[in-house]
């Protein structure tokens, strides 16, 4: 599954990502193979974004979630 | 002679970077551009020790030496270039604790670059209540480096950051990880091919496309294409680089950094369910706009009475206590009143300033960013341009240069375009001295109407910033990439002395800058409006004299007037009054709005230097400009003119310097030529529906 995919307040792995079209910003604050994500809230028609990556807030648009694949972790 | 060294300020936005600068400069600041380029350059002096002074420079926030904007790049290029002028002896990387993980990968990258570094893990202050606790020798030890713990809060220490600059001899310059371990092989050839040079250096150049000495990336490409292959390997390096420094910092942190999770307060996250929430935060947001706007209309009011007051008794004293000839009648008809009309608009653009800057200072602002980003990409523009645009209520000068971290060049544009729509600090004097005279002083549902109606025009300002960006984003044919990531700051209370200093600095600069166009503007206007062309003007004492019936006031009245009417100025304004006549404006107002396309401000002063002169009365310009009368005696300032003149400035572009500021960073003419001609087309018909209509 993406990022786009996960519902409020759930948390998740990343998997992979595309690195030609995921910013490098994102992947310098954390957003890394193997380093956790928390979506905390959305934004209404669920774009953009506003995550916890590896301790850092950064809120990014739907599109770029679109590329990144996470696997929830069920608490 | 004491020696002077150059110390350079790096680290991610929101670190407390700015508070460092103002703990180690105080006053002893100034702010200029980068020589070709509009990103501020903020420069502050610096005592250390007795024979040891510093210069501060305060460099742009970035997240990492990989730029992703203009901002970001000055901080490559002035870091890679030992012979820049600017080049630091000493480079301070801040950090701050909660997010110290982060700020390590930039502090790891400039070790790379050789530069003696200091690190500063700033907001200690919060160490004990997030139960975060560091070793700190030990990882001076393991990162190369001196660790000094400040906080820009509490003030506590600046005085051992003094002390460690002043040290600076002793400081460590080596890397503290070695990066080409993610790929020795593409490493090794490189150096092989360039012996001479850094290869931190090199892979910047072949990564950022950013000159430094005499290689750039084309060198690199012709002497061997290899090393610059595809983007799509060079993004995946630079991934594995992101990932080896990571490691390297996860190594360090695990033995140093003791995170006790429970004693975290979850009060943050708690703030951002409200502040953030798809309805909630929008209503607060709103409340807190409309508080701005009733506050620079309810606060500002008596310091503004006070300031008048001052001036015009300024005027009169210069007027009867100074001898009649040409230089002091200029300074007690032209400068004085002049300059009354910048001065006056002080209080306002303080306190708007006060709110940006806290709304800045909290973190509020990011989550504004975030509300607004799906809203205004249905208009062409990016959750950024908020910043813009509520910035531009200030002044569409900084609001254009806070464009730049908008990395999609088609909603940068634009916002560029349309930002000059937004009510700017500028048209606020000629809105309030219409709004007193055209609005009744009463209270609709407990509001003041005036507030509600100067409320009402900036809402239109953004109102048509939107429609503008909406028809651009169909006109505009721009390849479309995002890049949208936008950190959340935490929540902070705002330093009292950062947000004194950035008022106290942005007020100041645009006292000057608007003082001296005004200046320039007032005596020009007098000058013409003193004297005429045809002989009548020299007679007007004969000419107006043969009328029968005359008080002595009356008599001197009609002179005066007689005589603007004969003036250069009066000309002018004549000869554009066909043109305006139709939007319920007289031949002076004319001339005001003529001498308002230098900058909008200066229509309050003109309108002063215009009712001033010749006369002898004790009034204010309001007053006057309330008994103007038409030549059939019905009165100039009706709701009918007052409107369509509001709505001519709040649509039209009257601002040098705003077109300056488009053609730099457009890098073209076009942008401002369009700008110029759309925006006053839109504002006459408006102006002219408007006054037709009521």
């Amino acid at each position: 599954m993406t990022l786009a995919q996960l519902n409020k307040g759930e948390k998740a792995v990343v998997e992979d990502l595309n690195t030609d079209l995921v910013p490098l910003k994102l992947i310098e604050m954390g957003c890394l193979p193997g380093n956790q994500i928390e979506l905390l809230q959305l934004a209404p028609f669920k774009d953009p974004l506003f995550l916890n990556v590896n301790g850092a807030q950064v809120a990014i648009r739907k599109e770029t979630a679109e590329h990144i694949q996470v696997k929830r972790t069920v608490e | 002679m004491s020696e002077r060294i150059k110390v350079a300020l790096i680290g991610n936005p929101n670190t407390g970077k700015s508070s460092v600068f103002n703990l180690l400069t105080g006053l002893q600041q100034k702010t200029g551009n980068y020589p070709g380029i509009t990103v501020e350059k903020k420069e502050g002096f610096c005592r250390l020790t007795k024979e040891l002074s510093a210069t501060i420079l305060d460099l742009p926030g970035t997240y990492s030496l990989n730029a992703s904007s203009l901002d970001e790049n000055v901080v490559i290029e002035l870091l890679m270039n030992r012979k820049h002028k600017d080049f630091p002896d000493v480079a301070v990387i801040v950090a701050d604790i909660e997010n110290i993980k982060r700020n390590l990968l930039l502090f790891t990258q400039i070790k790379d670059l050789g530069i003696p570094s200091i690190l500063v893990v700033n907001m200690s202050d919060r160490m004990r209540r997030k139960g975060i606790s560091l070793d700190v020798e030990m990882m001076e030890q393991q990162l190369n480096t001196k660790i000094v713990l400040t906080s820009t809060l509490k003030k506590k220490g600046i005085d051992t950051l003094k002390t460690q600059i002043a040290n600076y001899i002793q400081l460590e310059n080596s890397s503290c990880l070695d990066f080409r371990d993610i790929d020795p092989d593409y490493f090794a050839s490189l150096q092989k091919t360039f012996p001479n040079q850094s290869i931190y250096k090199l892979w910047l150049v072949i990564t950022q496309d950013v000159n430094f000495a005499n290689i750039d990336r084309n060198t690199i490409q012709s002497t061997d294409g290899d090393h610059t292959r595809s983007t799509s390997f060079l993004k995946r390096l630079q991934q594995r680089e992101t990932i080896k420094r990571y490691q390297f910092i996860n190594e360090v942190l695990k033995k140093n950094l003791q995170i006790n999770r429970e004693q975290a307060t979850d009060f943050q996250s708690r703030l951002d369910r409200i502040l953030t929430h798809r309805f909630w935060g929008y209503v607060i947001f709103f409340v807190i706009l409309l508080t701005i706007f009733q506050a620079i209309y309810d606060w500002s009011g008596y310091p503004m009475d006070v300031i008048d007051s001052a001036f015009v008794s300024m005027s009169e004293w210069a007027k009867s206590n100074l001898p009649s000839w040409f230089v002091p009648k200029l300074i007690a008809e032209g400068i004085i009143p002049g300059l009354g009309g910048v001065v006056i608009f002080i209080p306002q653009i303080a306190i708007l300033f006060v709110f940006i800057s806290i709304l800045e200072e909290t973190g509020y602002m990011s989550r504004v960013v975030f509300l607004m980003d799906r809203v205004l990409r249905k208009f062409g523009l990016s959750g950024k341009s908020v910043v813009p645009l509520i910035s531009g209520t200030a002044c569409a000068i900084p609001a254009i240069m806070a464009t730049r971290n908008i990395e999609n060049w088609k909603e940068r544009l634009i916002t560029i375009l349309v930002t000059p729509f937004t009510t700017c600090s500028a048209r606020l004097p000629v809105y309030l001295i219409l709004i007193a005279l055209v609005i009744p002083d009463t209270r609709v549902l407990g509001a003041n109407l005036q507030g509600l109606v100067l409320m009402g025009l900036y809402l239109m300002g953004f109102g048509m910033a939107l429609a503008g960006a909406y028809v651009l984003q169909l006109v505009l044919k721009l390849p479309h990439k995002t890049a949208f990531v936008v950190e959340m700051p935490n929540y902070r209370i705002p330093i009292l002395r950062n947000i004194g200093i950035t008022v106290y600095n942005k007020t100041k600069s645009f006292v000057l800058e608007a003082g001296k166009i005004i200046l320039a503007i007032s005596i020009l206007l007098w000058v013409l409006a003193s004297n005429g062309p045809s002989s009548s003007f020299g007679d007007a004492d004969n000419i107006v004299g043969q009328e029968q019936g005359l008080t002595q006031i009356e008599l001197e009245q009609k002179i005066s007037a007689y005589k603007l009417e004969q003036s250069y100025l009066g000309h002018v304004g004549k000869f554009i009054e066909p043109a305006i006549a139709p939007l319920g404006y007289d031949w002076k107002i004319g001339i005001a709005i003529v001498s308002s396309f230098a900058a909008r401000e200066v229509f309050v002063g003109t309108l002063a230097t215009i009712y001033n002169v010749g006369t002898d009365e004790e009034d204010t310009i309001k007053n006057r400009m309330a008994d103007e009368v038409h030549p059939d005696g019905k009165p100039v300032f009706t709701l009918a003119s007052g409107m369509s003149l509001m709505i001519f400035y709040a649509f039209a572009m009257q601002c040098m310097s705003t077109l300056a500021i488009v053609r730099k960073e457009t890098n073209s003419w076009k942008w401002p030529a369009i700008q110029l001609v759309v925006m006053t087309l839109v504002a006459y018909l408006a102006a002219f529906a408007t006054f037709q209509v009521l």
